[in-house]
């Protein structure tokens, strides 16, 4: 692995992004949808408190379609235009292209999370958070996207066909967020051995991410976030090394 | 040098290339020739890295493109079908990033950014987006991608497709004029082209090659090989004695008759074996008087041979 070439192929496919009109109508609907569900949905006046809690709240579910969203053209639309025919048969390896154009896109959400600032100054001009918690959010928040976009990148790498990698991945990482769910953990619980409902719940996002943006640091959230990224991104490098071609 | 071995790609229970092994030395010009789906790009792609052989080997200058894929690609300039190029960069941020990829630096990375761009006619649409470039545009880009590092081993799939006829003669120059120092392949349905650039040809089908050698060797193999058209004039009556006595020479097999009418005669004469029969028919033709309108020696065209043996 080389990391002057994953940093240029990084900088190409970050440029791109912004080269399209993804890159704005992307930030814009993800801040007007967090402003949305953290104002309205989140009651974020009438609660009273000085945090980001229902901002964060909402992350998993807007990442659910967002990110895909995002992921959806990372393989699938180098495999439409061709293009994987040129980016493979330069002198890179698979391994780069793949951490290349994932380091991107995990980029471009890192900016489109950064723009949200507006959202932490309002609170501490409204009051006095623990910004350390906030912090925390930001990070835990950062890693589940990565662990979206990792899947979507996987799924991406099998089609050409950027609607079906949208859907597929929608559906995905959905069961990744209700793993964790209450209502799925109590239909388990129900009938099967303890451990196997803790091992459902402790593969969800929500569990993960839930403990790091209450401000718990606890170092197996981040193996968890980042094993899975690395699992999908290595079962991404596979499945082109296979399928290149298809 | 680029050395293939026993090549063979299967997709299901397609077999697109077939057991085709083949040499290409520095210097020479591998025009690829077949029929559509003959597998002449699967070969390419093969050659370049992107698929991998079901059988066989590819060795470009003694590095095989299995063990050791980042050697040989880095000695190859590859223009894959189509021209690929990445529809929202312009010209210039493309061969940019290319060039930073091949691991070109600083003013060496400009100066043959600026060679290629000279090279292949860019100039004026340098800062346009891809997308919006005609066909022929297009198709350049995917070529000075593909020269840009002044590669060993240059392997192009249809270089002139889409391309007027300008541009044409000027891609044949840019190849032959850079084809002493490489290994050039590139595959073609113009067969016109093999002529123009082409050192050496190798047609093949159903991924198996049927022929191969120079342009020459290739048009001999034509049944119009050394045979003699010839029109003279005469009337009607003497027509039947004329064909006898062409047919009595000892070099010709056979005699099929072009046109006639009152007063002219136009014959195609083959010879046995493609033997040179013209001095002969001249001679003969001499002898007895005639008057000879047109005598001229077929060489045999490269789209009749191909016709002939990708046809069943
Ligand atoms: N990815 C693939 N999956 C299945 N079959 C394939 C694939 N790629 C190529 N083929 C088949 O392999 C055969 C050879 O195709 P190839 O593209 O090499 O032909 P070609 O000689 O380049 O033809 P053309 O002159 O039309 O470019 C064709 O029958 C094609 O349908
Ligand atoms: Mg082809």
């Amino acid at each position: 692995m080389r990391g002057n070439l994953i940093w240029v192929l990084f900088r190409r496919e970050l440029a791109s992004y912004f080269a399209t009109p993804i890159a704005y109508v992307f930030i814009v609907i993800f801040l007007f949808l967090s402003g949305i569900f953290t104002f309205y949905l989140g009651n974020f006046f009438a609660r009273g408190q000085a945090d980001l809690s229902p901002f964060f709240t909402f992350h998993p579910w807007l990442y659910l379609f967002l990110i895909p969203a995002l992921s959806m053209r990372l393989w699938a639309e180098e495999r439409k235009g061709g293009t994987i025919e040129l980016l493979l048969t330069l002198p890179i390896t698979i391994t780069e292209a793949v951490l290349g154009k994932f380091l991107a896109a995990w980029a471009f959400t890192a900016i489109a999370l950064i723009l949200t600032f507006p959202m932490w100054i309002s609170v501490n001009y409204l009051g006095n958070p623990d910004n350390a918690v906030i912090i925390a959010g930001y990070i835990g928040s950062l890693l589940m996207a990565g662990a979206f976009l990792a899947i979507g990148s996987c799924i991406s790498a099998l089609t050409k066909n950027q609607v079906i990698a949208f859907v597929i991945t929608v559906v995905v990482c959905l069961a990744f967020i209700l793993s964790g769910f209450p209502l799925v953990l109590d239909f388990f619980s129900g009938w099967a051995p303890q451990v196997i409902v803790e091992t459902i719940s402790s593969f969800s996002f929500l569990t993960h991410f839930s403990a790091i943006s209450k401000g718990v640091l606890d170092l197996r959230d981040f193996i968890y976030f980042l094993s899975l990224i690395a699992f999908w991104l290595f079962a991404t490098a596979i499945l082109i090394e296979m399928k290149k071609a298809d | 040098m680029v050395e293939i071995k026993k090549l063979s790609k299967d997709f299901g229970s397609l077999m697109a290339v077939n057991d085709i092994s083949f040499q290409v030395k520095q210097g020479e010009v591998l025009g690829f020739l077949g029929p559509n789906g003959a597998g002449k790009s699967t070969t390419m792609k093969m050659i370049t890295g992107f698929l991998t052989p079901s059988a066989g080997s590819v060795t470009v200058n003694g590095h095989d493109i299995v063990q050791n894929p980042l050697a040989v690609k880095q000695r190859i300039g590859y223009l894959p079908e189509g021209a690929p190029a990445y529809p929202d960069m312009t010209p210039a941020s493309f061969l940019e990033f290319v060039a930073q990829v091949r691991g070109l630096r600083g003013s060496n990375k400009q100066s043959r950014i600026e060679d290629t761009v000279k090279k292949v006619h860019l100039e004026g649409v340098l800062y346009q987006s891809i997308d919006t470039l005609s066909k022929g545009f297009k198709r350049r880009v995917g070529l000075a991608q593909a020269i840009l590092h002044d590669p060993e081993v240059l392997i192009l799939d249809e270089p002139t497709d889409g391309l007027d006829p300008n541009q044409k003669h000027e891609v044949r120059t840019l190849i032959k004029n850079m084809a002493e120092e490489k290994v050039i392949i590139l595959s073609t349905h113009i067969l016109e082209e093999v002529h123009a650039v082409c050192t050496r040809a190798i047609i093949i089908a159903d991924g198996k090659i049927l022929a191969d050698g120079t342009p020459a060797e290739l048009e001999a193999k034509s049944q119009f090989h050394n045979a003699v058209t010839m029109t003279l004039h005469c009337s009607t009556a003497k027509a039947k004695q004329i064909r006898q006595s062409l047919l009595n020479l000892p070099g010709v097999q056979k005699l099929e008759t072009l046109a006639k009418n009152n007063s002219m005669q136009s014959y195609q004469i083959f010879p046995h074996a493609h033997r040179s029969i013209i001095g002969e028919i001249s001679q003969h033709a001499r002898n007895q008087q005639w008057k000879v309108e047109e005598l001229h020696v077929n060489k045999g065209r490269l789209d009749e041979v191909f016709r002939s043996i990708t046809t069943v």
